[in-house]
This record gives structure tokens, C-alpha cells and sequence, in this order.
């Protein structure tokens, strides 16, 4: 069996690695480490005080309504990943093979100006289209249907998650299937494959690993966002994130908010992981 | 030969020496002038609005001091910031009033030379006497406006008879359209009312807790949302909201006068009074000019301006002050009922028992009430 050579020491290539590796100590392992140590914290007199106690972590373990927004906001997360994959796929399918590549260069960049904004005004403008005398309701009136509830639901939850993430899922499918072999695809159809069975059993397959990672993007973006279900789900019933501004807020309970939020962190470490596992498997038989 | 003349300001005077040192002396001017009165920072620590031009801007133009307003929402957050900052970051608190116990407890205010204030010209006794603005017969906290919180509501939909009593917010057209102010004080406080509990709504013991949380559970399927300011706001002016828990004319107030058609009204069973005080932070260095301020503001020209709040209105506390305000501005004073003889005058509701100063439970901790609030929210 051939042996790995011993890697040598490169003070060159250790000087361009430094700076990412020190950036992340300080801005993402710190903080981490620091919020751990912040769940066993107790709070006297609205004030931290250094301890090693359990009794945040117990506190939020055996509260109902912990659960009930965990799994409330992993479910709203699950739909949004669902509906913006389902939404992108024919606007990122019409790009990746029907649209010239100048089109699709404009398209993607058109994707990208909803970012050069705000995403708390983008989230705000929804109020005029979605109330109740807002314009969706105006037009449906003109053939006498409605007025329907948008906002403060469920439905105006979800759009505010597409809002901030079909855009990055589109251009992420569109790139993952641009790449795609074209021959791979126009020999399916020469063998007689229907477009169906072709998108199916050689275009998804394909596109595998940029899918999982868009919808793992959607997920991790939509479980830990504030503005949707706080502006346009009026709050009920309150996701995770929503539960870190409660519980902040009264008592100035932050190490209570830091327990939550490392329940969060931990949910979306093992999805990120679980997804990218499944996107790098090999099937039965590769090489 | 060249003539040559001695220069400098030891040499011969000469008119161009004094042209010189003239102008140079009055191009100065505007800088000795700057450096003589420079302007005064004041740290105020307060809700919204209290530090915005409306209020500030001609104080600050005439007494030469600014004010850099730090903001808070909620009397835990407030408490928080002072605690997580040094003494004396503070100059000016405005506080809801039965947090100002806390603040004193906690060293973290001044007392307050009662003689500087027109304690004698309030318009109630109890505002004199307000409960825990004092201690050891030392003033912590000068009372500086209210406001009440009752049934708010949507004319189109919440008749004035309807809104006299909670129960409308149960009323089956609004199903879904009720909205809460997502702080659980003032309305567990109002569901507290609504089961006759009067003037020991915040002294509440197991039994009436428990009932207290059951009144508010049967309320959850009314319910379309939970807001913060800016969401209540917007509940109610574009009609997603058509009756509103938890608030009163401090947000209705500012709608109103924008002619939108809401309003809000203290029901049968009682409502509940927010109560606004300054203190002076404990280890402020400017005393003098923070003093100068609050009597400011308690006198009329000061209770005209707060009564006016552009972010939201509250009502005058002083004789003076009422007595300003129907001069300056009836419609205002007439809006908000302050005006002798008025059905909902907020001095006759008190005199009437009808209305009840916010407090914090008494038998409970405020941290059962936040635990039932979020059970609530996800029920």
C-alpha cells in the first residue's frame, strides 16, 4: 500500500492559512466557548454572575413551551426548505439549460440585487402587498373573492423565508445544474427517456450535492431567522429565535437565551452534517 | 538703502499692528466663544421619544446642553443597562414607576431636593405621594406624566358601549383580530381586572393566578398576533388588528390624530395606569443642569411638550401644566379628555377607583408570569 509522503512544515503556506484560522478562533470558536460557559451562569439583580450551575439547562428542558417552539421551528424550517426547493427548481431549470449564457449571467446578478437591501424593509414592503387592504386582497376583490388573512399566519411566515432565501436557492441550483454534462442529458433523451424521467433519473441525481447544500442553506437560514416570524407570523406561535428575544428580555435571562441558542446550534450542526454526509456518499458500487 | 522697519508685536506699534492683532482677535472670537460655553452632553436613559427634538430641541437651544438619549423598551431592560454599565453613565432616568423602587434599592439613583419641584401643584395627591418614589421621607423620582391602558379597539368593529367591558375582546366577529402588546404585565394585569380582582389585581394568590391564566387562555383563539411598538402600530392602522390587549391611548392616541378610526377607552371593570418619572442617575456630575431640566419639564411649558409627545402621548401631571395645555392646544386636551368634567378625565377615573397603577405581582414571581406569557404564545 503506497504511504501518504510526511507533510513538510511550510512557513509560506502557514502565513496565508493564519489569518482565516485566527479569524475563527476569535469570532466563532470564542464566542462559542463563551456562550457554554454563559448557560451555567446565574443572573442576580440583572446582573451575570460567573457560576457553574445546571439550573438554566433544566429550567428550559422541562418548560413546554421550549418544545413546542423547537419543533414548531424545525417543521416551518423543514416547509420553507421545501417550498423554495420546489419553487427555484423551474426558474433554476429554465436558466441552467434553456437560457443563453449571457441571460443567465444577468439573471444570477438579478438574483443577487435583493441582497444590496435591507432584508428587515424587504420584509416590511410585505405589509402593503399581503394585508387585508393591502394589493393581493385589492385584486382579488375584482373577482370577488376575499379578503384573506396573510399576515400574522403561518403563510405570511413563509413568505418572508422565501424572501430572504429563494433568491440564494435559485442561483444555487442554477450553478449546480449549469455545470451538469449537457451530453449526459441529450443522451437520456436520445435513448428515449421522457423530460420527466429524465430530470428525475439523470438531471437530480447529478445535481445531488449543490441540492442538498442549497436546502441545507434554506433550513439553517430559515430556522435561525427573526424578522419573518416575528413581522409577518405576528409572532405565533414564537420560534426559537423569537423565544432568545423573550426570554432576554424578561429578567434579562441570557444564559437562559445562550442554552436555547446552543440547542439551536447543535440542531443545525447535525442537519449541515447529516446533509453533506448524504450529498458525498457514494453509491452502492461507485469508485 | 533699503529702509527697514522693526516688526513684531515688541516692535514699534504701528496702525497695521493694531489692524493685525484686531482682526486676529476677532476672527477668534467665535472659538474663545465656543470654548467659554461649551455645550453640556446629559446621558438620558429613557423610552423612546423622550429625547427627540419635539421634546428636547428648544431646551437644548436655550440652555446650551444636549441630550444623548440612550432608549430601552421594558423596565427589566432599563434595569440591565444600568446595571451592565458604570455609575454615573446615566444623568437623567426616565422610569416606569414601580421600577423605581428597584432603582433605588439597587443605588443606582440620587435622592432629589423635593423643594425644587412643584409637588404642591400636582394634580393628584397620590402623584405627590406616588408609591415608591420615596424613601426614608427622601424624593427618588419626580413624576412626570401617565397614561392609561384599557380595551383598544377598532370603531368599525368594537361599538363604544362593546368596548366598555373586556369581554368584547371574547366577541366572535373578532376572532383572530385580537392583538397583544407582547408584554405580559399589562395584560395579565387586564385579564386580572376582567376577573374582578379591582385594586388587588397584581396581589393575586393561587387560586386567583390560576384563574387569571385560565380567563387568558380561553382569549388564545382570538388572538392573530403579538407585538412589539412598531407592530401594534401597524396592527391597528391597517385593520389586521381590530381590538388590542395590553395597550391604550399612548398607541391609539398618535393614530387617532393621524384620523385613523381607533380608540381606546378604560372598561367597567377598571383599567391600569403607566406611570413616567425622572431620577437622577446616582454618580452624574451634572446635577445642576439634569435638575434644571426636570423642573423643565414639570413646569407648563414642559408638561405641554411631554402631554404632546410626538412618539406617544401621555397626560399632565401638574395643575399648570393641564391648565397650559387646554390653552395651548383644547384639541389635544380634548382628545385625551383632559378637561374638567370629561366622561374619561384620567384624574376622574382615579378619583373614581377605576384605575389601578401598574406594579409588579406581588405573590408571584414576574418570572412565573414570563414562563405562563410564553406557554401562552405557544398555546
Amino acid at each position: 500500500m503506497p504511504q501518504k509522503p510526511a507533510r513538510k512544515f511550510s512557513l509560506y503556506a502557514m502565513t496565508w492559512r493564519l489569518p482565516i484560522i485566527v479569524w475563527q478562533l476569535v469570532f466563532f470558536v470564542g464566542p462559542v466557548l463563551f456562550m457554554i460557559a454563559m448557560s451555567f451562569f446565574l443572573v442576580k439583580n440583572y446582573r451575570m454572575t460567573e457560576a457553574f450551575e445546571f439550573v438554566n439547562w433544566s429550567k428550559m428542558m422541562s418548560r413546554g413551551y421550549f418544545w413546542d417552539s423547537y419543533w414548531y421551528t424545525c417543521l416551518i424550517a423543514a416547509v420553507s426548505t421545501v417550498c423554495a426547493m420546489l419553487l427555484a427548481f423551474p426558474a433554476a431549470f429554465a436558466l441552467a439549460f434553456r437560457a443563453s449564457d449571457s441571460t443567465r449571467r444577468w439573471a444570477i446578478f438579478l438574483l443577487i440585487i435583493p441582497f444590496f437591501t435591507s432584508y428587515l424593509v424587504r420584509t416590511f414592503s410585505w405589509f402593503v402587498i399581503l394585508s387585508e387592504s393591502g394589493v393581493v386582497n385589492a385584486m382579488l376583490g375584482y373577482i370577488g373573492l376575499g379578503p384573506f388573512t396573510m399576515l400574522n399566519t403561518n403563510f405570511g411566515t413563509l413568505v418572508g423565508y422565501m424572501t430572504l432565501t429563494l433568491p440564494l436557492v435559485v442561483i444555487l441550483q442554477t450553478i449546480t445544474m449549469a455545470n451538469i454534462d449537457k451530453t449526459l442529458v441529450e443522451t437520456a433523451r436520445n435513448l428515449g427517456c421522457k423530460p420527466l424521467a429524465t430530470i428525475w433519473q439523470v438531471i437530480l441525481p447529478l445535481s445531488k450535492t449543490g441540492f442538498i447544500v442549497a436546502a441545507i442553506f434554506c433550513f439553517i437560514l430559515s430556522f435561525g431567522d427573526f424578522v419573518a416570524p416575528f413581522y409577518l407570523g405576528g409572532s405565533q406561535e414564537p420560534t426559537l429565535p423569537i423565544l432568545i428575544l423573550d426570554t432576554t428580555k424578561s429578567g434579562q435571562q441570557w444564559p437562559r437565551a445562550a442554552v436555547v441558542a446552543i440547542i439551536m446550534m447543535g440542531t443545525l450542526f447535525t442537519i449541515a452534517f447529516a446533509g453533506i454526509a448524504l450529498a458525498y456518499r457514494k453509491r452502492k458500487g461507485a469508485k | 538703502m533699503t529702509k527697514t522697519t522693526k516688526s513684531g508685536l515688541m516692535g514699534t506699534p504701528t496702525r497695521r499692528h493694531a489692524l493685525k492683532l484686531g482682526g486676529a482677535a476677532v476672527l477668534s472670537m467665535p472659538f474663545v466663544n465656543r470654548a467659554w460655553a461649551a455645550t453640556t452632553e446629559i446621558n438620558m436613559l429613557a423610552w423612546y421619544g423622550h429625547g427627540e427634538a419635539d421634546v428636547v430641541a428648544e431646551y437644548e437651544a436655550a440652555n446650551n446642553v444636549k441630550f444623548v438619549p440612550k432608549y430601552y423598551a421594558g423596565g427589566d431592560n432599563m434595569l440591565a443597562l444600568i446595571a451592565q454599565s458604570p455609575a454615573g453613565t446615566y444623568d437623567l432616568i426616565l422610569s416606569d414607576a414601580e421600577f423605581v423602587q428597584q432603582l433605588n434599592a439597587a443605588g443606582y439613583i440620587d435622592p432629589l431636593e423635593a423643594s425644587d419641584y412643584p409637588l404642591d401643584d400636582m394634580l393628584h395627591e397620590d402623584f405627590t405621594n406616588f408609591p415608591g418614589h420615596w424613601a426614608d421621607g427622601k424624593l427618588y423620582s419626580m413624576m412626570l406624566r401617565g397614561g392609561h391602558l384599557g380595551v383598544s379597539y377598532n370603531k368599525n368593529s368594537v361599538s363604544e358601549e362593546e368596548a366598555q367591558s373586556y369581554s368584547c375582546f371574547w366577541k366572535p366577529e373578532l376572532e383572530g383580530k385580537v392583538g397583544h402588546f407582547d408584554w405580559h404585565l399589562p395584560n395579565l394585569g387586564m385579564m386580572s381586572l376582567y376577573n374582578g380582582n379591582g385594586a388587588s389585581l397584581w396581589d393575586l394568590d393561587d387560586g386567583k393566578w390560576d384563574a387569571v391564566q385560565e380567563t387568558t387562555m380561553g382569549l388564545r383563539k382570538q388572538v392573530g398576533g403579538f407585538f412589539d411598538y412598531g407592530g401594534t402600530f401597524n396592527g391597528l392602522k391597517n385593520g389586521e388588528m381590530q381590538a388590542m390587549c395590553g395597550i391604550g391611548d399612548w398607541i391609539t392616541g398618535v393614530l387617532e390624530k393621524d384620523g385613523a378610526p381607533v380608540a381606546s377607552t378604560i372598561p367597567k371593570e377598571g383599567g391600569i395606569q403607566f406611570t413616567e418619572s425622572y431620577s437622577i442617575g446616582k454618580g452624574s456630575e451634572k446635577v445642576a443642569e439634569v435638575t434644571k431640566f426636570i423642573q423643565y419639564m414639570l413646569s407648563p411649558e414642559g408638561q405641554v411638550k411631554t402631554a404632546q409627545m410626538a412618539a406617544y402621548p401621555g397626560f399632565c401631571v401638574t395643575k399648570a401644566g393641564r391648565a397650559a395645555l387646554i390653552a395651548a392646544d383644547p384639541a389635544e386636551a380634548k382628545r385625551s379628555h383632559q378637561m374638567e368634567g370629561m366622561a374619561n378625565d384620567p384624574i376622574a377615573l382615579i378619583n373614581e377607583g377605576r384605575i389601578h397603577y401598574r406594579d409588579i405581582p406581588q405573590q408571584q414571581s414576574l418570572e412565573d408570569w414570563n414562563d405562563f406569557w410564553s406557554e401562552y404564545k405557544n398555546a
